[in-house]
């Protein structure tokens, strides 16, 4: 019987360990830039290899956040928010047809969705430079919130089907004899039990938007509309490479992302749907 | 309450066609049972009664009223699903009180109904769980629950009870044979169990590859089946089918005993509780071994094999003193004998 009690603790200590240095792993990236985000000028040479500096400092945060960057920042924020929302919203509507009905020309334009995610994006790159110029987007905001949105809907649009058809068909039927119209079961049955899968595509398409460069770079142009990536750049061309506010830069950078998942994590919890049938 | 009548109702998806010919009355306050092998079409059937699947042709009526195009939330029907269907981010008392909800029934209102039920079906202390925290068995009860509170027109159930283990099985099947005597509600219950059919029905309706075979109560479709599907289906252990050549008194097995049968019959069924099994001596009667013995306590099946007639099963009271491998003679009870045509059809007793 001694198999099925508790395991070996050095077997619980080799886990941990094992679990601490991926972590340590993972993470140690993230403390080298904190690291020299907080590291004064001065010192940035002489104790480049130091795990943390002599002396630290917010100077570097409070040069970027006297800067340019808080526009560049807002940019990025509107951008992503908008990209994830509009891209949840079409995703949502999309995997739920997909997921419940049959219609013609279903596997045709499942096929297309697929198609279009094969292509490298440089192929692309000048077409769709020509399409938003045409349409007098260039340097605007919505030209990058259009095209984020539309490469990002395939991906999404799978992944919610895939959540959408975790969910027992039987709940949304028994909701309609229970009285309520497809629409009442889909917001009062089907929506609750989607909110995982809605977080996860707002996650996966929030950080999509808010790292991506290639498009940023060639369809804006002018400084008050630049995104954030596009931002980061310009302390590399500039001038000399001010590897201090870089990195205080790129520190704030995660903020948004921290939060926003944050928010989210909640809706990440699996298991919403246990019980709903069998056992 | 109202009763339901089908007429003539088919169904195809796309060329293939699963149902056809299917005419029944359900009266009110019916319990009628739909019985047959899995892929007949019972759950097909149900679910164009609750409007979750399209009629193809004919027409549906329940209380009276055409409901063909009525959606699912018009035609005032419960369903118990086989998965149950429990919403999972409600508790027990909301997924019970869901359709009063729905129909915008102030909450004071519903405590009351839910409340009641709850504790008819032994729920009581439930009602702030949510599903996933609830054995097999509750959340049978909580989609029952949620079928009774809302006082519907009809119960649709289908196989309520096929998730569940043998013992809560029978338990259940009482529990939902009491809830009927209780409530006297038009019911609609589907299972692939004979068993089940059996002990609930008022009403059996016997299914076959999208046909129904009898219509009958339990007793009629024991003692009068209407074809071999029918013999076969109901009744437990199967009944044994003999085939025969016709001589003028009846139809002569092969090993050339004869059994009485009238003019027509090509194969006669005998259920294995009258099937008389003595022991071998001098007598006329099917000789048989016996190659199997199942001992149950109250009864025993013997397993016995007829040279050229085919394997037979016998079932008698209590036990029996033979050995496996002894011979035995087999005498059938002549009034249960079920004479069968070349189609399969029962061939009329003239008595
Ligand atoms: N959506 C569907 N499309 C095509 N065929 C179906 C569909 N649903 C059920 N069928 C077919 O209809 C027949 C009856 O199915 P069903 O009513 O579920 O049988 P039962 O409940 O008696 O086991 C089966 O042969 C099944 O394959
Ligand atoms: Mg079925």
């Amino acid at each position: 019987m001694a198999a099925l009690g508790r395991p070996h603790p050095a077997l619980v200590a080799g886990k941990y360990l094992a679990l601490a240095a991926y972590v340590a792993f993972a993470l140690f990236p993230l403390y080298w830039l904190v690291k020299i985000a907080v590291t004064p000028d001065r010192l940035i040479y002489s104790e480049g290899t130091r795990y943390w500096p002599s002396a630290a400092t917010w100077d570097n945060f409070r040069e970027v956040l006297g800067s340019d960057f808080l526009r560049f920042f807002g940019n990025s924020v509107i951008v992503s928010l908008s990209t994830a929302a509009i891209t949840a919203v079409i995703a949502a509507g999309g995997g739920y047809a997909f997921s419940r009905f049959d219609f013609r020309g279903k596997r045709l334009v499942s096929a297309l969705l697929l198609l279009t995610q094969m292509f490298p994006l440089l192929i692309i790159i000048a077409p769709i430079y020509r399409i938003v110029a045409s349409l007098g987007l260039l340097n605007t905001l919505p030209s990058l919130i259009v095209t984020y949105t539309a490469f990002n809907i395939p991906f999404a649009l799978f992944l919610m089907q895939s959540f959408f058809d975790g969910i027992p068909k039987d709940l949304e039927e028994a909701a309609m004899i229970d009285g309520c119209t497809r629409m009442q079961a889909l917001r009062k049955v089907i929506l609750p039990l989607t909110l995982p899968g809605l977080g996860a595509t707002l996650g996966f398409v929030f950080t999509a938007a808010w790292s991506e460069i290639l498009f940023a770079l060639m369809l804006i142009r002018k400084e008050e509309s630049m995104t954030f990536p596009v931002g980061l750049l310009n302390f590399v061309s500039k001038f000399s490479v001010d590897w201090g506010q870089m990195m205080a830069a790129g520190v704030l950078a995660l903020v948004p992302s921290c939060l926003f998942f944050a928010f989210i994590q909640r809706y990440l919890v699996q298991g919403l749907t246990s019980g709903a049938v069998k056992g | 309450m109202a009763g339901i009548e089908l007429s003539g109702i088919a169904k195809s998806y796309g060329g293939v066609e699963v149902l056809r010919d299917v005419d029944l009355a359900v009266g009110e306050g019916e319990f009628v049972v739909l019985v047959g092998p899995s892929g007949c079409g019972k759950s097909t059937l149900l679910r164009m009664i609750a409007g979750l699947e399209p009629i193809t042709a004919g027409e549906l009526r329940i209380g009276g009223r055409r409901m063909n195009e009525v959606p699912p939330r018009g035609r005032d029907i419960a369903m118990v699903f086989q998965s149950y269907a429990l919403y999972p981010h409600m508790t027990v008392a909301r997924n019970m009180g869901f359709p009063m909800e729905i129909a915008h029934r102030p909450k004071a209102e519903r405590a009351g109904p839910v409340a009641r039920a709850a504790e008819v079906l032994g729920l009581g202390k439930l009602l702030d769980r949510y599903p996933r925290a609830l054995s097999g068995g509750q959340r049978q009860r909580v989609a029952m629950g949620r079928a009774i509170v809302r006082q519907p027109q009809a119960f649709l159930f289908d196989e309520p009870l096929s998730n569940l283990d043998a013992a809560l099985r029978v338990e259940m099947r009482l529990e939902i044979a009491r809830l009927h005597h209780r409530i006297g509600a038009t019911t609609v219950y589907v299972t692939h169990d004979q068993v089940e059919a059996m002990t609930l029905a008022d009403r059996i309706v016997v299914m076959n590859a999208g046909r129904i075979q009898q219509v009958g109560t339990p007793m009629d479709l024991y003692e009068r089946p209407a074809n071999r599907f029918v013999a076969g289906f109901i009744g437990s252990p199967t009944m044994n089918i003999v085939e025969g050549t016709p001589v003028p008194d009846g139809l002569r097995l092969a090993d050339g005993t004869v059994w009485p049968a009238p003019l027509g019959a090509r194969a006669l069924g005998i259920r294995p509780e009258h099937l008389h099994v003595a022991p071998d001596g001098d007598g006329a009667g099917l000789r048989a071994e016996v190659q199997l013995i199942e001992r149950l306590g109250s009864d025993t099946n013997l397993f016995c094999e007829a040279p050229g007639v085919g394997p037979l099963l016998a079932r008698v009271h209590g036990d029996v003193n033979l050995a496996l491998g002894s011979s035995v003679v087999l005498t059938p009870d002549l009034a249960r004998l079920h004479p069968f045509d070349a189609e399969g059809r029962r061939v009329p007793v003239g008595r």
